[in-house]
């Protein structure tokens, strides 16, 4: 397993309660290992407690990126969360913590 | 620099990517970059909202507070060097802004500095119909009433910056406008980009779009140490923008600046507040960037291209504000041995001492900086017992005087809460709601005023 830190960078940012959180490869030849395993639902579970909707994802295979957009992320957005990061923007480091398998195979883990 | 290109370049400058950025950055773009247009974008999604109510207060105010600095520090070196500036900074009062703008020309000894305010953004009275009529809702779904909007402005396109231009602006300040238009104004008034020219107008918007959060393109916000390093953030230097009359997009900095421009900078700005990559819409397009690349042409020169467009939207956004009440906060440190412990207890205790004094709000929430306080308790488990622990208690609530309370409480925790507690700093705040409502184009009318310095 690895963190996607080791293979990823990413940016957060925010549009009402709506967060996007981008994941792009620093190698392209890591971007299916990413799309393989960075799915829609393994973030929604990732940031359970978090994210109150949706979760969608969006591939950019040209910029070896995904993004994702998470609905009702933002406890009703920057204008009235209570949350010391209002914004989400640290959400991105979250994300990062998130670990994967090194190959494309099945594990056990799945 | 190219020699292919027979067209010519447009260079546009960042000069901020939100009110309070750093205003040397601008300077140096001004002095020593060759560019055509200054761009200051400043303007918040809820500063307007702000902003609307402190020109009520005051008629001649409700621009951007950093408006005459930054005027102040680059308005010699653009007039000398025939830069045009465009700015969002014009707020809540675009008017007062322009006359602001225009008596520090003279003060400085610019004459026949030509200032256009544009004007017709702030919609209340059409949003404040609409509610009483069909009613309108908050970002929580709650019904709002006509009293509690504050404000209501359209996010305008790149059309009355244009018509500003085309007129003979040297300076053109709004209020709302899309950012992204703030830049694609120049491009579409020096390239003659035509109205329907979807795909070149869609390249435009993402100029702007990778411009617009200044440093942000340029390796600030980017750090991350031994993943991503980049020298120089104290003195970061702003992009620049070079677009041809194609779209086609190099996003470069001054030499000699901090920072970098790299295709994974670029990247991760071009993807910033998206949400689906073939649909980002703009007041002046529909953009596409599912088919965009993003390479490096040389050092510190990263060229976007691949960039498709489609047909604007028939309505404008409306950012909507509303009076939403108060949020009232506290903190406070503790450290060493059993921190977390005395911590937990903190919290605790402010929160039976709001309920046993019958303090009233809406939502309440108890953080331990230091353990949860970002991702929740969730995330954050695993990590070992840190030496401090930062308690901190928010409440939303409808009146001021409860808002109070809630530092009040926290405060109190110095000789009633546990032991060791430190440094705390208490807190209310006025609330300003913000949601977004549609309102067809057509509806929206604007104009330009001019001052001459």
């Amino acid at each position: 397993m690895r963190l996607l830190r080791e293979l990823a960078h990413s940016r957060t940012g925010d549009k009402g309660d709506t967060s996007n959180i981008s994941l792009i490869a620093y190698d392209a030849a890591d971007y299916p290992l990413l799309v393989r395993w960075v799915t829609a639902a393994r973030v929604k579970a990732h940031f359970t407690g978090i994210v109150q909707g949706d979760v969608v994802r969006y591939e950019l295979p040209r910029l070896g990126a995904l993004n994702f957009v998470l609905e009702h992320a933002l406890s009703g957005g920057v204008t009235r969360s209570l949350a010391l990061d209002a914004h989400g923007k640290s959400l991105s480091s979250a994300l990062l913590s998130m670990a994967i398998p090194d190959t494309m195979e099945e594990t056990a883990d799945e | 620099m190219s020699g292919l290109a027979l067209s010519r370049v447009v260079r546009i400058g960042a000069g901020a990517g939100y009110s309070g950025d750093r205003i040397e950055p601008a300077i140096e773009l001004a002095e020593r970059a060759h560019i055509d247009y200054l761009v200051f974008e400043c303007l918040a999604e809820r500063t307007i909202a702000l902003a609307q109510q402190e020109r009520r207060r005051d008629p001649a105010r409700g621009y951007d507070p950093f408006l005459e600095a930054r005027m102040r520090a680059v308005l010699p070196a653009c007039t000398r060097r025939k830069i045009r500036i465009i700015t969002n900074a014009g707020a809540a009062n675009p008017v007062a802004a322009s006359r602001a703008v225009a008596a520090i020309a003279r003060e400085l000894g610019v004459h026949g500095l030509r200032v256009a305010a544009v004007v017709g953004d702030d919609v209340l009275a059409l949003v404040q119909r609409r509610a009483a009529e069909d009613g309108l809702r908050d970002a929580c779904g709650a019904a709002l009433s006509p009293e509690q909007i504050v404000s209501a402005n359209a996010y305008l396109g790149a059309e009355p910056i244009v018509d500003a231009l085309t007129q003979g602006a040297d300076v053109v300040i709004t209020g709302r406008v899309a950012d992204s238009s703030l830049f694609l104004a120049p491009l579409v008034y020096e390239h003659r980009w035509s109205a329907d020219d979807w795909t070149r107008r869609a390249r435009g918007a993402v100029a702007g779009h990778l411009l617009e959060c200044a440093g942000q393109v340029t390796g600030g916000y980017f750090v991350d140490p031994t993943f991503k390093d980049v020298p120089g953030l104290a003195r970061l230097g702003f992009p620049i923008g070079e677009v041809d009359a194609e779209g086609a997009i190099t996003v470069t900095k001054l030499d000699g600046t901090g920072g970098c421009v790299t295709v994974a900078t670029c990247t991760e700005q071009l993807l910033y507040e998206m949400h689906d990559p073939s649909a980002y819409i703009t007041p002046d397009v529909c953009v596409d960037i599912a088919e965009a690349t993003v390479s490096e042409l040389a050092p510190d020169r990263v060229r976007v291209e691949g960039v498709a467009g489609r047909e604007r939207p028939s309505q404008l956004k409306v950012s909507v504000g509303h009076s939403d009440g108060f949020v009232g906060e506290g903190q406070i440190s503790y450290a060493g041995p059993g921190a977390v412990a005395r911590g937990r207890v903190a919290l605790e205790v402010v929160a039976e001492r709001l309920r046993l004094t019958g303090v009233q709000h809406d939502e309440l929430r108890l953080d331990l900086i230091g353990i949860d306080a970002l991702h929740g308790e969730r995330l954050s488990s695993g990590g070992g017992e840190p030496y401090e622990v930062r308690a901190r208690v928010a409440a939303r609530c409808a009146s001021q005087c409860d808002a109070r309370r809630i530092g009040e409480e926290v405060e109190m925790l110095y000789t009633n809460g546990p032991a060791g507690g430190g440094g705390v700093a208490k807190s209310t705040r006025e609330l300003v709601g913000v949601t977004s409502t549609f309102v067809p184009r057509d509806e929206v009318h604007t104009t330009i005023a001019w001052e001459v310095a």
